[in-house]
């Protein structure tokens, strides 16, 4: 029997069937993102708080989507705005916002930990959208669902997570994911970015700081963005990690022929990743971005729609459409 | 007058082990031998209980005066005594800082007035801690303190170090470190190894601390200083001190329950893990352990740490560092040292009494004309610990709720039972 979820704090914890329902349940929401009404009743009268202390731009307007297409209306605080500013706590802030009655909150912070903190103290579900250097569960989950749309199943690929693993939540919940599916999964990148340590994180990982080593073979490469704003230390100059680790046309040749390339965004072209790879026939990226709204309404419909895991999918049932 | 009867009277110092009476006079004890005699006496029957020289913890914040929200000399010093201490030396990192012979005289008095148990007082090292003029050293001696230290932060440079511990030798000031490198720290706020990894938690290097400590001791090597390492976490730190003890330098170092009994793999997003120094890994916390057994580490302090609720009711990161102490201290011994089988019963009490004394360069025995100051503990006593019912104004504990074998029974300060359970 599926275990119910009752939040979405990280997929460290999510079983393998989890996942596997999840990926399964957004298939029919990926084919809804073409219908030309794309409004479901299904959240109808439902709130949904999108909390984020931390700026966003593609997570934050993916799950408003998600919300809205799912017919739920939703109340946003971001941390420009917030009352953060003035000094309130971060249990005051959500306190506040769930006596407005929300039946869920989606939170970025950037505090690794934050959401199961505030998950503790409040009643209603809590979703991660990416907290600190910890998780982004919905980010692994939707490439996931890229992976296993490109390439038939997830099981047992060679996957390659390239970038600045240390301080990535992105490759964190993705380690999780894959991992539980017997991925096999390498990890990239120059050495302080990308500490031996990771292996224990879970079964089936390498690490190797050469690119070339990293990349052969690979059935899947993730390309991490550099995060040129922030939390990389000490700061690598650009040009010696673009001659280093640069996904180029030439490199992604060492990879498997047909071997899926996908990126989180935003893309930094020139920086991480050669343009000619980001556009080009192996790349993921777009669909990752429509994969994550599919990702995104699955999750709210199961964790605030509180339908049983056999119910008819509401985007297959299109008297649930609303007028 | 007071006589202890009957209770195991275990005193390192005197190397006695026997079940005798003590007599109280006033604040001394007047006599110690079996089956005292004593009229008009008030009596503590000590049977099946261990009675020790008072229990001194080198480490302690009393928050007092500027942190009144969080403890006062008053609810500390209870917690303290609830705890089976009968002194408590207090960290200067208050607000303002106890730089100067104004702040240590109103700590002395205020501990005169409401402490419950002893509160000797450390003085800053630097002027507010900062790290650049040395502070009020010999006024604040003068006033009480006995030794320095700019805890909560290392002393900043070897430069400054060299001249706080030149300055403190004729003094006969004991320099206490709490040693890190700030570089390495570097907003840390766990020790860094696959579980830091795993929660996303910036990871502070075992060699943060390690480092400071091998600074630290070149110093005592070349100004014949009194060194005292703070909270000692790691097995490199203990590599070092050994090393400086073969070397006859005066090099002590405490290490705190916390320390002795988590890892780093008991951290979780939950503020009160969050501690510095931080959780060591497994094979230093089992380092720290061999060193209390064999001798090397010269004390069990507490580095109690009160935080009000409020401010430890937030994120990991944002949460400030530190632990209560005082009340788990020897509850924690008991069950994670003694009885594991790994220090003897008679070890355990040295950590608490002479080993703490010695730091301060004090004699603590029990026998006739010393200070009647004695912690009589039980090793069968069961509990539960519940940081809703400890007088510290803070609940900032990893121990809440748990029980344990083992517990301070009565705590007697210069001639008075100051708790009793």
């Amino acid at each position: 029997m599926l275990q119910r979820l009752s939040h979405l704090l990280g997929t460290e914890n999510l079983t393998r069937e989890q996942i596997a329902f999840i990926l399964d349940q957004a298939k029919p929401f990926q084919e809804f993102q073409r219908h030309p009404l794309k409004k479901l009743a299904t959240l109808r009268g439902k709130t949904v708080a999108i909390a984020f202390f931390e700026s966003s731009t593609r997570t934050r307007i993916s799950f408003t989507t998600a919300a809205s297409r799912l017919g739920a209306d939703t109340m946003a605080l971001q941390a420009e705005s917030s009352s953060l500013k003035k000094g309130e706590s971060l249990i005051d802030t959500v306190r506040t916002l769930e006596a407005m009655r929300p039946d869920g909150i989606v939170i970025r912070h950037a505090s690794s930990g934050a959401p199961e903190f505030v998950a503790q103290r409040l009643e209603i579900p809590v979703l991660n959208a990416g907290d600190g250097t910890h998780e982004h569960p919905t980010q692994a989950l939707l490439d996931a669902l890229t992976i296993r749309d490109r390439k038939g199943k997830l099981e047992g690929w060679n996957v390659t997570i390239l970038g600045d693993i240390l301080h990535s939540r992105v490759a964190r919940s993705n380690i999780h994911v894959l991992s539980k599916f017997g991925v096999k999964i390498t990890l990239c990148g120059p050495a302080m970015w990308v500490p031996r340590e990771l292996e224990k994180l879970a079964p089936g990982i390498r690490v190797v700081h050469c690119i070339e080593e990293g990349l052969r073979g690979a059935d899947v490469v993730m390309v991490l963005r550099v995060q040129t704003e922030r939390i990389h230390e000490p700061a690598l100059a650009p040009d010696e990690y673009i001659s280093q680790f640069q996904l180029t046309p030439a490199r992604l040749k060492l990879a498997q022929p047909e071997a899926l390339v996908l990126h989180p965004g935003p893309i930094v072209r020139g920086l991480e990743i050669d343009s000619a790879v980001a556009d080009g026939p192996q790349s993921g990226v777009l669909e990752q971005v429509t994969n994550g709204l599919a990702i995104r309404m699955a999750l709210l419909y199961h964790l605030i729609g509180g339908a049983a895991a056999d119910a008819p999918h509401p985007a297959k049932d299109r008297t649930n459409a609303s007028d | 007058m007071l006589l202890i009867r009957n209770g195991r009277v275990l005193d390192p110092a005197t190397k006695t082990d026997a079940t005798l009476d003590i007599l109280i006079e006033g604040d001394r004890i007047s006599r110690v031998g079996p089956e005292l005699d004593a009229r008009d006496t008030e009596f503590f029957d000590a049977r099946g209980l261990i009675v020790a020289p008072g229990f001194i913890d080198l480490h302690g914040h009393l928050r007092e005066p500027g942190g009144e929200m969080s403890e006062t000399i008053e609810t500390g010093t209870k917690s303290a005594a609830r705890g089976g201490f009968t002194a408590v030396c207090c960290m200067p990192n208050t607000q303002p800082v106890n730089d100067n012979a104004s702040v240590t005289r109103s700590i002395v008095e205020r501990s005169a007035a409401a402490g419950a148990v002893r509160v000797w007082p450390i003085g800053a090292a630097s002027m507010g801690s900062k790290g650049e003029a040395l502070a009020e050293i010999s006024a604040m001696k003068a006033a009480g303190i006995v030794a320095v230290s700019d805890d909560g932060k290392p002393v900043a440079t070897a430069r400054l170090m060299r001249q706080v511990m030149d300055y403190c030798t004729p003094l006969g000031l004991p320099v206490i470190d709490h040693c890190e490198d700030p570089s390495l720290f570097a907003g840390g706020v766990m020790r860094e190894g696959p579980n830091s990894l795993k929660l996303g938690l910036p990871g502070i290097p075992a060699a943060s601390e390690s480092i400071c400590v091998g600074r630290d001791i070149e110093m005592a090597l070349l100004t014949g200083a009194r060194l005292h390492i703070a909270h000692m976490s790691t097995s490199g730190s203990l590599a070092y001190v050994r090393a400086a003890k073969r070397n006859k330098l005066r090099v002590t170092c405490e290490v705190t329950p916390h320390h002795f009994t988590l890892t780093d793999e008991d951290v979780r997003y939950d503020t009160n893990y969050k501690m510095n120094p931080p959780l060591p890994s497994r094979a230093d916390r089992d380092a720290l352990i061999a060193g209390l057994a064999d001798g090397s580490i010269d004390a069990i302090a507490t580095d109690h740490a009160p935080h009000h609720p409020a401010s430890k009711d937030v994120e990991f990161d944002r949460a400030p560092f530190g632990v209560l102490g005082f009340e788990t201290a020897l509850a924690l011994g008991l069950t994670e040292l003694v009885d594991s089988g790994k220090l003897s019963l008679t070890r355990l009490v040295e950590l608490f009494t002479t080993g703490p004394a010695r730091v301060l360069g004090l004699e603590r025995k029990i026998a006739a004309g010393e200070p009647a100051d004695l912690t009589i503990f039980s090793t069968e006593h069961t509990w539960t610990y519940r940081t809703a019912d400890s007088p510290s104004k803070s609940r900032n504990s990893p121990f809440d709720g748990r029980s344990f074998r083992g517990a301070p029974m009565a705590t007697v300060v210069a001639g008075r039972i100051v708790y009793r359970r």
